[in-house]
């Protein structure tokens, strides 16, 4: 059996050769953690080093200037532009590139071959000559209209994206442009490759973040159709705690099961409550200054020094809704835990953490509405750990479900979206129930 | 639905009458409306059975197609309703006015406003426009020269309720659960005579009761487009039936007294609906006019005079599908003008910010400390920045750094500088920037007082410029590449299913 870094470098090698040969383009699926940005990089020098101006566009500024500092580290050499909003506060990290120009105008960075920036910024570039190379990150994030306005920039295109996560979003209720080719409320990809149906999508084979224990669940439920499997094996990421808990209750047991299993599902009894249900809030500010208090260290067969634990960059916690965030972060403010991270499903996509846990988007509601049901959101929240994930619900979710098959309307000509919400959901939860704590 | 629109309908359920959820009315109503009420046949897609349409409440219109099945009458039907409306649109291209802003242009000086029932009479709009925008006057089926361009017009009215500035179609029931909350749930508030029952109930009877009688059908017959079932079996059927052999077996007097009798049916069906639907449209006139409607309405009266224009100069029709570009530009549009409207509401109306406070985007509260002379030195110039510092028991989600608005003084800034928390109040440090005048000291009363009630929100009602997408003939080749010029042919009315 091929090793799992040697499955990713064929992969790797398969699409950087593809490109020479594109006639438009290629897109390239990747799942939660398998080396997206490293291959945008990879591919970025590849271009360059043939000679072929490259423009990067990238959803946040925050993703753009992680990927000018790993392409200004991996081409020292390389003269790289910067193309930054007036808004932009320059990011010490792609500053202190002695070769990363920096500028609000495309015309100072003319001599920069490759030249990154955000999708919104490169949307307000006019009349430039089409570059003969783009790519486009996140693009499953990227929404259809926008890469209507970038896109006569550029011949041939690179789109990289995970196509498990959030759907692009828009705060505009209609079925006006439902089963249109071009509607402008798809993602970037689902519409190029509707009217490109010949152009060839690659997978990335291999997650280096998700561990042994979560790769094959999400892969199953989230990724039918083109598994992945993690980099390491069973066992291989491992969390211990550094101090015994006095006497036993179902916060310790629940942290145990996580830590042996890499999951657990903390159960609240059955109630329907409002959005921000202060029980299930408790609980997770509860789940999370536990893990600090019991001072969780994370082993790593590819980190040569064991996890320190640090509660701000390596334990999350995530929701669904802005406001149950807000009081849960307002708990732990009041506990003397500023430092965990706390946001919406939204705003975690693209980020890692050792251990997350996470407030059910079904906990506690009567019914199981589109937003709740969606498949992204539930992908998104539960592959943010490299170790252990930990979900909080009130009891009765698979009950919910079951009263609540999904009832969407459906439209001519509009592609069926796999999986389902439903059917993702289920399966997790399926999964989830073998490592059920009922809280005390 | 917020929790602020929960309790609002609890208390409804609670005291049996319907609850204020705005103090002011956040839509245009025109004082000359077009009610149109509209019915359609159970079982055929979209088929007009009747409308009863009209500005004047003494003398409304009926208009009855007597076989709905034949499309001929059909689209006489469509002739007659285009008589009412293109004479109702064309009263409102007379009067101009300046524009005003920067292009001087002329624009009407008022635009046309139909009203229907409910978001059906919507929707049966615009597949009616749909349905006659493309026919023409000549070569197979033609139909009357009147009735392409009634389909126009229908078609312009429906594409403009998709925008929630935009007054120019109402639906009463939309209209007027914006403003009251009732004591049922929101599909139940889309029966108008219910709706009216709990807002306007008879003296002597609660808005629960009003609303519970309301739901008898033979007391008030559904409002549109479908017809009542037991009405459709029991007298509808009947009559066309008649309508239909009296015609087939010579006409003359016989196919009169069958269609009088039609006509004298469907009349008591619809009868009902237009008293309701002008009591509706006093209701709304009775609250005071928000104060952004205005400008919202100028922005209905410019679209108006464009689509006028454009008819006049003999462009083509909407086109039955939008292209990659236009459908872009469209929701591009829509996004801004819905966050615009959202904002401007919250500042016309403090019930409407309540909900803003609620969930932490807004507060209000008293200025506790001001120093209103404050220059800011530190910088190249010289520069005004007041500060005041606001009290307040809301909850208080704006972090150090974040920019609010006040609807007292929206063209002013307030940058956030510290937040800080004491015995359950928060203390909001503010630097102000602009709205005030031009020299080193403000202008009087640009600056908040000590002891003056204020309300920050962390969104404005500040014009944003709309994004450039490329030409539609320059559509790139990820979007499927320019789309074909557009020819009109006889083949246009045909529908994929049809």
């Amino acid at each position: 059996m091929t090793s799992a870094a040697e499955l990713a470098e064929q992969a790797t090698a398969t699409i950087l050769g593809g490109l020479a040969g594109a006639r438009r383009g290629l897109v390239v699926d990747s799942p939660p953690g398998a080396g997206k940005s490293t291959l945008v990089v990879r591919a970025a020098a590849r271009l360059t080093d043939a000679g072929e101006p490259v423009m990067v566009v990238a959803q946040t500024n925050e993703q753009v200037d992680d990927l000018t500092d790993r392409l200004a580290a991996e081409r020292p050499r390389l003269a790289i532009g910067r193309l930054a909003g007036i808004e932009y506060t320059p990011a010490q990290r792609v500053v202190r590139h002695q070769h990363v120009t920096l500028s609000t105008r495309l015309a100072d960075l003319a001599g920069c071959p490759v030249v990154l920036s955000t999708a919104h910024k490169w949307a307000t570039v006019r009349g430039a000559p089409a570059w003969p190379w783009a790519i486009v990150d996140e693009a499953y994030q990227m929404r259809s209209d926008l890469l209507l306005r970038v896109a006569g920039l550029f011949d041939r295109a690179l789109f990289v994206g995970d196509p498990g996560q959030l759907d692009p979003f828009s705060a505009v209720q209609t079925e006006r442009w439902a089963g249109l080719s071009w509607d402008p409320m798809q993602s970037a990809v689902a519409v190029l490759l509707r009217h490109n149906p010949d152009m060839p999508v690659y997978t990335l084979p291999v997650s280096w973040r998700l561990p042994a224990s979560a790769a094959p669940v999400v892969s199953e439920a989230f990724y039918p159709f083109t598994g992945f499997r993690s980099a390491t094996g069973p066992g291989e990421r491992r969390v211990a705690f550094s101090t015994s808990p006095f006497g036993r209750n179902a916060l310790d047991v629940t942290l145990e099961t996580a830590a042996s299993s890499g999951w657990a599902l903390y159960e609240l009894p059955a109630r329907h409550t409002v959005r921000t249900d202060g029980e299930a809030v408790a609980a997770c500010a509860a789940l999370a200054a536990r893990i600090v208090q019991r001072g969780a260290v994370t082993h790593s067969p590819e980190r040569a020094v064991a996890g320190v634990p640090d509660a701000g960059t390596r334990i999350a916690v995530g929701t669904a809704h802005r406001d149950q965030a807000q009081a849960i972060r307002a708990v732990l403010r009041a506990g003397g835990l500023p430092g965990v991270t706390v946001d919406t499903a939204n705003r975690l996509q693209g980020r890692e953490f050792d251990i997350v846990v996470v407030l059910h988007p079904l906990s506690g509601r009567r019914d199981a509405t589109a937003f709740h049901l969606e498949a992204g959101r539930l992908c998104v929240l539960t592959t943010r750990h490299r170790h252990a994930c930990i979900v909080v619900a009130r009891a009765g979710v698979p009950e919910l479900l079951d009263a609540h098959p999904s009832t969407e309307p459906v439209h001519l000509n509009v592609p069926v979206k796999f999986p389902d919400g439903w059917a993702a959901n289920q399966s997790l939860l399926a999964h989830l129930s073998q490592y059920k704590v009922r809280a005390a | 639905m917020s929790t602020l629109t929960s309790l609002a309908r609890a208390m409804a359920a609670a005291s049996g009458t319907a609850q204020p959820a705005c103090t002011v009315r956040h839509v245009h109503l025109s004082p000359r409306p077009l009610v149109f009420i509209p019915l359609a046949l159970a079982g055929e897609a979209n088929a007009p059975l009747a409308a009863l349409v009209g500005d004047d409440p003494g003398a409304p219109n009926l208009l009855v197609v007597p076989e709905p099945r034949d499309r001929d009458l059909r689209f006489a039907f469509a002739a007659d309703l285009a008589a009412v409306v293109l004479r109702y649109t064309a009263s409102y291209c007379a009067d101009q006015e300046p524009t005003g802003g920067r292009d001087p242009g002329l624009r009407y000086a008022d635009a046309p406003q139909l009203l229907v029932p409910n978001p059906g009479g919507i929707a049966f709009t615009r597949l009616l426009g749909r349905s006659t925008r493309f026919r023409r006057a000549e070569g197979p089926y033609a139909v009357a020269e009147s009735v392409p361009v009634l389909g126009r017009w229908l078609t312009f009215f429906a594409d403009r309720t998709e925008s929630p500035a935009s007054s120019l179609m109402l639906a009463a029931t939309d209209a007027l659960s914006a403003h009251w909350a009732t004591g049922q749930s929101p599909a139940e508030d889309r029966n108008l005579a219910v709706l009216l029952g709990w807002i306007d109930p008879p003296p002597g009877m609660s808005g629960a009761q009003a609303a519970a009688l309301a739901e008898d059908p033979l007391r008030s017959p559904p409002t549109g487009p479908a017809t009542d079932p037991t009405f459709d079996n029991e007298v509808l059927d009947q009559r066309i039936l008649a309508v239909r052999t009296a015609r087939l077996t010579g006409g003359g007097r016989a196919y009169q007294r069958a269609e009088a009798a039609l006509t004298d049916a469907l009349a008591t069906q619809l009868t009902p609906t237009w008293t309701l639907m002008w009591r509706a449209a006093e209701l709304l006139r009775g609250l005071p006019e928000a104060a952004h409607v205005r400008r919202r309405w100028d922005a209905d009266k410019d679209a108006f005079t464009w689509h006028a224009g454009h008819i006049r100069e003999g462009g083509p029709p909407q086109p039955r599908r939008d292209g990659a570009v236009s459908a872009a530009g469209r929701l591009a549009n829509t996004e801004r003008v819905q966050e615009m409207v959202a904002a401007q509401r919250a500042f016309d109306d403090p019930l409407v910010m309540a909900e803003y406070r609620m969930t932490g985007e807004a507060f209000a509260g008293r200025v506790a400390a001001a120093e209103p002379d404050r220059v800011d030195a530190t910088g190249r110039r010289r520069v005004l920045r007041p500060r005041v510092t606001v009290e307040t028991g809301d909850a208080v989600l704006a972090e150090p750094g974040a920019t609010l608005t006040s609807p007292a003084r929206p063209s002013q800034k307030a940058r956030v500088i510290a937040v800080t928390e004491a015995n359950g109040r928060t203390r909001v440090l503010l630097e102000l920037q602009g709205g005030m005048g031009r020299a080193l000291t403000p202008e009087p009363g640009s600056v908040p007082a000590i002891g003056e009630p204020v309300c920050y929100a962390a969104f404005g009602d500040g014009y944003q410029p709309p994004p450039a997408f490329p030409a539609s003939e320059d559509t790139p080749w990820t979007h499927g590449g320019p789309p074909p010029r557009y020819v009109p042919a006889d083949e246009d009315a045909r529908e994929d299913w049809s």
